[in-house]
């Protein structure tokens, strides 16, 4: 007969980001239980809410199977003294030992019977250190120094195998059927079964599916106009049992204040989706999503409604107490803000950023007001919106919308996959505030190591490589810091590799030519890309490994005049006449028409000849051809068919 | 929901946690920052013996006063500080109960536990918990400690921090903290509006910087002399929260440059571990 099993990690509130992975690594870690100890079954599903961790599994077996192991002892030569030793090893008496027949001879013998063990009991003693070690990003100790440590207190416990309890213990809570329904509307303690567990939870207003949980709210929000965001909807779905949504109001006065103002208040304080008309503007109304089931007097919304009114009146006398002082004269208290202890002061990178814009006046401009805004009230409050406040203030504050724009955008992009600044100037603003921080973070020996990277040099790195490439701009990434142009190297690997998709030879074999303009890196690369493909490409481009590899074994560094009188007729002088013919075309070009030259040439000819002045001048012939081709790639660094 | 007034409301938490066995003590007689910094927490916290207390503790951010003009943000608010030692199994339930007890009927209500973690590097302590949302409004600070004094802690205090302003600007529907009906017929502003005022003047214009330096290097000279000894650890305490309130007025009158500020913060937090080990190993002896 199979079983069933549940188990229910009852527990006080999980912080939301962190149940997913938590489940995940539930479920791995109990089914590779069930295979290591032989006992059959298969996981059917994990689940959760902030309170309670789930897993279900089927088809358990009620024990181990039977096992028999024939165990060799000293050969029967030996006497009856080895023989009572063995026994005694086996655990039994020596008229019960067998004897066994190899090719050494004859053996003592014992068949080992091994009694399968019960699945309760394997279970009984393994889920304790299983649900322990469960991986959370930062856990706590309740009950006294050196307890369990889980990522909250666990409360209670429900583990059933079929209709038995599996008897074990987390820090003083045993095992059982009992579980507990949702904080306000539930009941505190409520026996349960496997299969009508679910039910049970949910007559207690506890829904344990997160996808019952997502449809409830999507539901709910229907043809409320809400803007859609899937991270905000997950993270309401792991901070409720039983969501229901709410739809507040605010005055519409507050729309007069900057809308990324009144949309983080929304989002990143109080988790509301914010509403958004049909020309994309904001509506003055939130979702709320509650967990409870509803607000038949409507204090809920009015204490929501209250809250939201409290902090956009904040935000309003925020505003209104930082253009008291604009950011032009904000300047010199950047002095007083740390941008990091080992380097310095906002105003000291102020200057220096400054200096990185260049002749662009007003990129110069934006570089001297970009920083000003981390004294202002507004991104004390909402650090979030450091930049986008700036550039707010700053045309508020009668500056160029170019100026103002490049402030606005200048801690752009914010991921990956986010938008790089709009305008010319807020690239080049972006730029210069990522190169800085990179110089003088490298340069006080603060470096990126392994997963370390504590001020995101990775992200601005990346930042700036893709600004310089999508933006198109033209920025010297100069520096003498060794470790730095290594990282950049790094960086600038990795952005064509895996956010371009180019192959990582052809990475490569352009980088070995050059990396410092990346617009020309890039456009080099497409070449490559696409003279890749053509049927002569590769073969020519093991031809150039082979050249580089006798140049390395000969040591030929430098090519040089050849003296046409050495180079022997036939394949040789084809080769050098074919290449002088397709001089000024691009190498693109060429490849074809030199390839059969090059393949006749290796064919035909020993390059170490034995006059050394034939030999010398083979050489230059072979370097000057590697050289010439070597413009817009390495081909040696292609990894062509035959490697692979 | 009751209109009660708030002190009302704070007679009710206290009775409360006093019949949950609750000391219940008086505010702490210094300036400090946060109920957790007062010796009933902080260092009634470290070793071995089982503790209740709750207290009002009115607490002091120099550099959060706005002359009275904001209707959300104080420079001095109270908080009601209870430790409960170790914390019991139904401690958030009991929590809730509280709730309940000042007449807020939470089936009427949306309440969430979002998680927040507590860290004081001057204090060298830490833990993790919630912050308890109502309706959207976060009115209490709900922390199981990990350490104290950069000390591993025997028996783990729940710390439950409510604000007192907000919930009784809450439990009234006041849109403005200075409406707050104190006493019958007594307004929060009547009785705290000057204060906010004149300290928020005096904490960003007025204070003398040189002598708050005088006056935080005298301090601490007091306190590491006291630290040196094992029969006065109170005292030496008290220095270092004198020292932790000076480092907060001289920050809020913009007088600490970047490269002072991160040794100053150091000195206050070998300070404050000073007295927290001294207390850690009187407790424990």
């Amino acid at each position: 007969m199979s079983l069933d099993f549940l188990l229910e990690i009852g527990s006080e509130e999980i912080p939301d980001w962190m149940i997913a992975p938590a489940l995940n690594n539930l479920q791995d870690m109990f089914q590779t239980l069930l295979d290591q100890q032989g006992i059959g079954g298969m996981v059917k599903s994990v689940d959760a809410t902030p309170r309670r961790l789930v897993l279900r599994a089927a088809g358990l077996k009620e024990r181990q199977e039977d096992s028999e192991e024939l165990m060799l002892g000293p050969p029967k030569l030996a006497g009856p003294g080895a023989a009572t030793g063995f026994a005694k090893k086996m655990g039994v008496k020596p008229e019960d030992l067998g004897t066994q027949t190899t090719a050494k001879g004859e053996y003592f013998s014992f068949r080992k019977l091994t009694v399968g063990r019960d699945t309760k009991t394997i279970l009984s003693e393994s889920l304790r250190e299983l649900i322990l070690k469960i991986h959370f990003p930062k856990t706590m100790y309740w009950n006294g120094k050196g307890s369990e440590r889980f990522i909250r207190p666990i409360r209670w416990i429900v583990a059933l195998l079929g209709d038995a309890i599996v008897p074990f213990e987390i820090a003083r809570v045993h095992s059982s059927n009992h579980t507990a329904g949702h904080r306000i509307l539930g009941s505190k303690s409520i026996v349960v079964t496997i299969e009508n567990f679910e039910e049970e939870l949910l007559k207690n207003y506890v829904i344990l599916s997160a996808n019952a949980r997502r449809d409830k709210i999507t539901r709910e929000v229907q043809g409320m106009q809400i803007h859609h965001d899937a991270g905000l909807l997950e993270t309401l779905v792991y901070l409720t049992e039983y969501p229901t949504a709410l739809r507040g109001e605010f005055d519409e006065q507050f729309l007069s204040l900057p809308q990324e103002i009144l949309v983080t208040v929304m989002r990143h304080h109080q988790k509301y989706f914010s509403l958004r008309g049909e020309d994309g503007s904001l509506i003055p109304g939130f979702v709320a999503v509650m967990n409870t089931d509803g607000d038949p007097n409507g204090l809920v919304k009015q204490g929501n409604e209250r809250v939201l009114r409290a902090r956009f009146n904040d935000a309003r006398f925020f505003y209104d107490v930082d253009q008291k002082k604009p950011l032009a004269d904000r300047l010199d208290d950047l002095a007083k803000v740390t941008f990091q202890a080992k380097v310095g002061n906002y105003l000291e990178k102020t200057h220096r950023i400054v200096t990185l814009t260049g002749t662009n006046a007003s990129a110069a401009r934006a570089a001297l007001l970009c920083k000003t805004d981390l004294t202002t009230d507004m991104v004390k409050e909402f650090t979030d919106l450091q930049g986008i406040i700036g550039g707010l203030y700053a045309k508020a504050q009668g500056e160029p919308e170019p100026v103002w724009r490049a402030i606005y955008d200048h801690y752009k992009p914010l991921s990956m996959e986010g938008e790089i600044p709009a305008t010319e100037e807020g690239k080049l603003l972006s730029v210069a505030d990522k190169w800085d921080t990179l110089v003088s973070c490298f340069n006080v020996g603060l470096i990126p190591s392994g997963s370390k990277d504590p001020f995101a040099l990775r992200r601005a790195a990346q930042g700036v490589v893709r600004i310089l490439v999508e933006g198109k701009l033209a920025f010297p990434l100069k520096t003498d810091n060794e470790q730095l142009r290594e990282f950049m190297r790094d960086r600038i690997e990795y952005y064509f590799r895996e956010v371009r998709s180019f192959k990582y030879d052809e990475v490569r074999a352009c980088m070995a030519v050059s990396w410092a303009d990346l617009l020309d890196l890039e456009s080099r690369l497409q070449r490559v890309q696409a003279v890749r493909s053509t049927p002569d490409f590769e073969p020519l481009a093991a031809s150039f490994k082979r050249i580089k590899n006798i140049l390395t074994q000969a040591n030929v560094t430098a090519g040089g005049a050849l003296d046409e009188a050495l180079l022997e007729d036939g394949p040789e002088r084809e080769l050098h006449q074919e290449n002088q013919r397709h001089q000024g075309k691009a190498i693109e070009d060429r490849i074809a028409l030199l390839r059969p030259k090059v393949d006749l040439f290796f064919d035909k000819v020993l390059v170490n000849a034995k006059d050394e002045a034939v030999r010398s001048n083979r050489l230059k012939l072979l370097h000057n051809l590697l050289t010439e081709f070597s413009t817009i790639a390495d081909f040696s660094e292609i990894v062509t068919e035959k490697q692979n | 929901m009751s209109s009660q007034t708030f002190q009302q409301m704070v007679f009710q938490l206290k009775t409360y946690w006093s019949d949950r066995g609750c000391v219940i003590q008086e505010p702490y007689d210094l300036e400090v920052g946060a109920g957790t910094m007062a010796p009933e927490t902080f260092l009634r916290v470290l070793g071995p013996k089982p503790y209740r207390v709750a207290y009002v503790q009115p607490s002091r951010r120099p550099a959060d006063g706005r002359y009275g003009e904001n209707p959300n943000r104080l420079y001095k608010h109270q908080q009601l500080q209870v430790i409960l030692k170790p914390s019991p199994a139904d401690v958030i339930d009991q929590y809730l109960g509280s709730l309940g007890a000042i007449g807020i009927d939470l089936r009427q209500h949306d309440i969430k536990l979002e998680e927040d973690n507590w860290e004081a590097p001057t204090l060298g302590a830490w833990g993790v918990g919630w912050q308890v949302m109502l309706d959207g409004l976060e009115i209490t600070q709900f922390t199981y400690f990990q350490q104290c004094g950069g000390i591993d802690l025997e028996l783990v205090p729940a710390e439950i921090t409510y604000g007192l302003e907000r919930l009784a600007a809450f439990l009234q529907v006041k849109d403005s903290i200075y409406d707050i009906e104190w006493a019958p017929g007594v307004l929060y502003r009547d009785v705290r509006l000057a204060e906010e005022q004149q300290f928020s003047k005096y904490n960003f214009e007025l204070a003398d910087v040189e002598m708050l330096w005088l006056l935080f290097n005298a301090h601490e000279k007091e306190c590491q002399a006291l630290l040196k000894r094992k029969d006065a650890i109170l005292p030496a305490y008290e220095q270092a929260l004198k020292c932790s309130n000076l480092f907060n007025l001289l920050d809020s009158r913009g007088a600490i440059s970047v490269t002072e500020r991160v040794g100053v913060i150091a000195h206050v937090r070998k300070l404050a571990v000073g007295a927290a080990q001294l207390w850690n190993a009187r407790e424990a002896a």
